[in-house]
């Protein structure tokens, strides 16, 4: 392999969503400021945006404030979040909105002008091209380089300050080091963790992207950032098969929740995001399954503009409802839960950051799906968390110079992926472990094939197994780069999978169902557990901390680390 | 879930291989799906071939039926074009300028 070093002001890891408008951020506030975006993929299409989005979920509408968006999101996540971070989050969300609209989304409005709004906190939208929209920006910058195709592995720190990151190319062989003054983790969440909803030739349609692998989270786990609430997994309610979204179909027709005997049951389980998952799965185990999203009675009309505004989000859904000659109004939507991912946009799991979105590492920020303690971010959260730690990484870096990254440290990291590559066969192939680790996670972890819920014998088991097939990764071959990454991925995942465990372990109480049902803890126990899970890695150990929630108005700073 | 390439069409410009999220697609003078079992279902790929040569089908293990997909662009409008196994196709046009209803 050859090896590349290079060095910027800001490395931001992870063309997508927030990373894009974090370098935006960067070029309008301090246009000499050199940044590179790495990006596994071509930021054109890379991320959660690939297919396009139904809606912007998040936004201040005409009545509400601030201050409401994070009681929302605090109901619905029981308590665990952090009103610090919500705060300034929602305070931002309008005037991203508002940039998105300059860079060319159409967001639809009234005869006056205004945003025509769904519900209290969206607005309609045309979503499919809004990453081509982001990433053309982003290409017009002149001290913004991008560089796609660069999968990055690892972070360089010492004394718990970045110095930067490591990557390799995806198809030649050419290993990255790359010096940076701040790095910004901005690679979204952590799919394919476990079994998926079809695990055979459609195993990768799935609901969030399976390219993001938890990539950023395990860089960071391992050179000992704090990471928060990975027990509060997320699960999706989608449309059977297809996986797409129900929110255009709840909210836009007004479709209700039914099961298999017509009755509405959504109000019968609460109506928090964990609750309405929950409610079907039990449904389903009481003999009252299939649930359905009841659309039948609709109009054609409302047919057509459905058709349409899945083809701009989630066209497999479209196709299905033409290729079985069954439309919407014909036919009700049948739903499922998806397999349980991590995904600091939507629940509280992520890196554990300051107000600034500081990691617990000097230097390294976080943002979007990477970030947690901020719930219910999605697009426009993930934009606006972009810029505040934009803003950061650059008050940090006002009178650094570029630090250097050790011939050892980069030997270190280059000699590892260069192993797989010499080694000629192995007794495992990837995939094969890969799908061990998925059995493990849904039988003992709480997957789709327990009904989400565990208990502690369950955990053992499972964290025994995961790190038995770690060490089977080592034996791993790679005949290629592609391969290569194949691999990086699956160690990613399974790091992810340990902290996940061990915070399902430390939670001993069910707080919301389904999303962390614990059966040796069938109760919410507020007196012990209304506050943070947290964990750091120490000399190869993981170890729980827990701390007190944060609220609205407070400047939380990071006052015990190294 | 996944894609099909017509080799005879494509003129192999690569386009779809770049903007694929997951790097599924290589090129091999023309280009091919490397991967298919790991397609997501974005239609990144369809929508950025020129030739029409990129077509997206459900799995029947989703419940796909062997319809092909494939997208035309002119100015703001993006045509959907649903090729069903019985030879006939619908088209559905969408206008990028305008919102979704819902
Ligand atoms: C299918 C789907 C539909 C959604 N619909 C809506 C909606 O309608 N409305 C709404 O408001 N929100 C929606 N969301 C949520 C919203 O899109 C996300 O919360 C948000 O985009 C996350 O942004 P992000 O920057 O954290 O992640 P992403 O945008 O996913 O960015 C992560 C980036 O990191 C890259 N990356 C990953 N690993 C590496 C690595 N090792 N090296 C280099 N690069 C790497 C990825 O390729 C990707 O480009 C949806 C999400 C999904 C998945
Ligand atoms: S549909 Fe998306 S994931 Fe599948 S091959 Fe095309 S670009 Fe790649
Ligand atoms: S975009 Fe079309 S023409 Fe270009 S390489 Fe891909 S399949 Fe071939």
């Amino acid at each position: 392999m050859k090896l590349r070093k290079l060095s910027t002001d800001v490395l931001i890891i992870g063309g997508g969503t927030a990373g894009c408008y974090a370098a935006m951020t960067i070029a309008q506030n301090s246009p000499d400021t050199k940044t590179l975006i790495c990006e596994k993929a071509n930021i054109k299409r890379s991320g959660c945006l690939a297919a396009g989005v139904n809606a912007l979920n998040a936004y201040i509408t005409k009545g509400c404030t601030p201050q409401d968006y994070v009681d929302y999101a605090r109901n619905d996540a029981a308590g665990i979040v952090r009103g610090d971070l919500l705060l300034t989050m929602s305070e931002n969300l309008n005037s991203v909105t508002d940039h998105l609209e300059r860079l060319g989304l159409v967001i639809l409005k009234d005869e006056n002008g205004n945003y025509v709004t769904r519900g209290k906190r969206n607005l309609k939208i045309n979503g499919e091209n809004i990453k081509p929209l982001l990433a053309d920006a982003v290409n017009e910058l002149e001290n913004v380089t991008v560089i796609n195709h660069i999968n990055m592995t690892g972070l360089a720190v010492s004394e718990n300050r970045i110095n930067g990151a490591f990557g390799f190319n995806v198809s030649e062989e050419i290993f990255y080091s790359i010096a940076a003054k701040a790095v910004i983790i901005c690679t979204g969440g952590a799919a394919g963790l476990y079994k998926p909803n079809n695990p055979g030739f459609s195993r990768h349609k799935m609901w969030y992207p399976p390219f993001n692998t938890g990539a950023g989270y395990a860089m960071g786990i391992r050179a000992g950032a704090e990471m928060t609430t990975f027990e509060m997994r997320f699960i999706a309610l989608r449309c059977k098969d297809t996986i797409a979204p129900t929110g255009t179909l709840a909210q836009g027709v007004g479709a209700k929740q039914i099961n298999s005997l017509g009755e509405v049951y959504e109000d019968k389980y609460g109506l928090t995001t964990s609750q309405r998952v929950h409610g079907t799965v039990m449904e389903n185990i009481s003999g009252r399954g299939p649930c359905y999203l009841k659309t039948e009675g609709i109009t054609p009309q409302q047919d057509d503009a459905l058709i349409k505004a899945y083809l701009n989000m989630a066209p497999s859904q479209t196709i299905k409802w033409l290729e079985s000659g069954k439309m919407p109004s014909e036919q009700n939507v049948e739903i499922e839960g998806t397999e349980p991912y991590i995904v600091g946009g939507h629940t509280a799991s992520g890196y554990w950051v300051d107000t600034d979105r500081e990691t617990t590492i000097h230097g390294l920020f976080a943002a979007g799906d990477a970030a947690g303690g901020c719930p219910q971010k999605y697009v426009t959260g993930a934009l606006a968390e972009g810029r505040i730690a934009a803003l950061s990484a650059l008050k940090y870096i006002a009178s650094k110079s570029i630090p250097e990254i050790s011939e050892e440290k980069i030997s270190e990291n280059s000699s590892r992926a260069e192993k797989f590559l010499n080694t000629k066969g192995s007794r495992f192939s990837c995939e094969q472990l890969e799908e061990a680790m998925q059995t493990v996670m849904d039988r003992y972890a709480g997957g789709i094939g327990t009904n989400y819920r565990y208990n502690e014998k369950q955990l053992a088991i499972a964290d025994e197994r995961i790190s038995q097939i770690e060490t089977l990764t080592d034996e791993l071959c790679a005949e290629d780069m592609h391969e290569l990454m194949l691999i990086y991925e699956l160690c990613e995942r399974l790091t992810v999978c340990k902290i996940l465990i061990a915070h399902l372990r430390a939670r001993k109480e069910t707080r919301w169902h389904s999303f962390a049902e614990n059966l040796d803890y069938p109760e919410r126990d507020n007196e012990n557990y209304l506050c943070c899970i947290n964990s750091r890695l120490e000399n190869g150990k993981i170890k729980i901390i827990r701390r007190r929630l944060i609220k609205e108005g407070e400047r939380y700073e990071h006052n015990d680390r190294q | 879930m996944s894609i099909t390439i017509d080799s005879e069409k494509c003129i192999g410009c690569g386009k779809c291989a770049e903007v694929c999220p997951g790097n599924l697609i290589k090129l091999d003078g023309k280009a091919y799906i490397k991967y298919p079992k790991d397609c997501w279902g974005c239609t990144s790929c369809v929508k950025e071939c020129s030739v029409n040569a990129v077509k997206f089908f459900l799995g029947a293990d989703i419940g796909g039926m062997g319809g092909l997909v494939y997208t035309r662009q002119r100015g703001d409008v993006l045509t959907w074009v649903i090729e069903r196994p019985d030879g006939s196709a619908k088209e559905i046009d969408i206008n990028r300028k305008e919102s979704n209803r819902y």
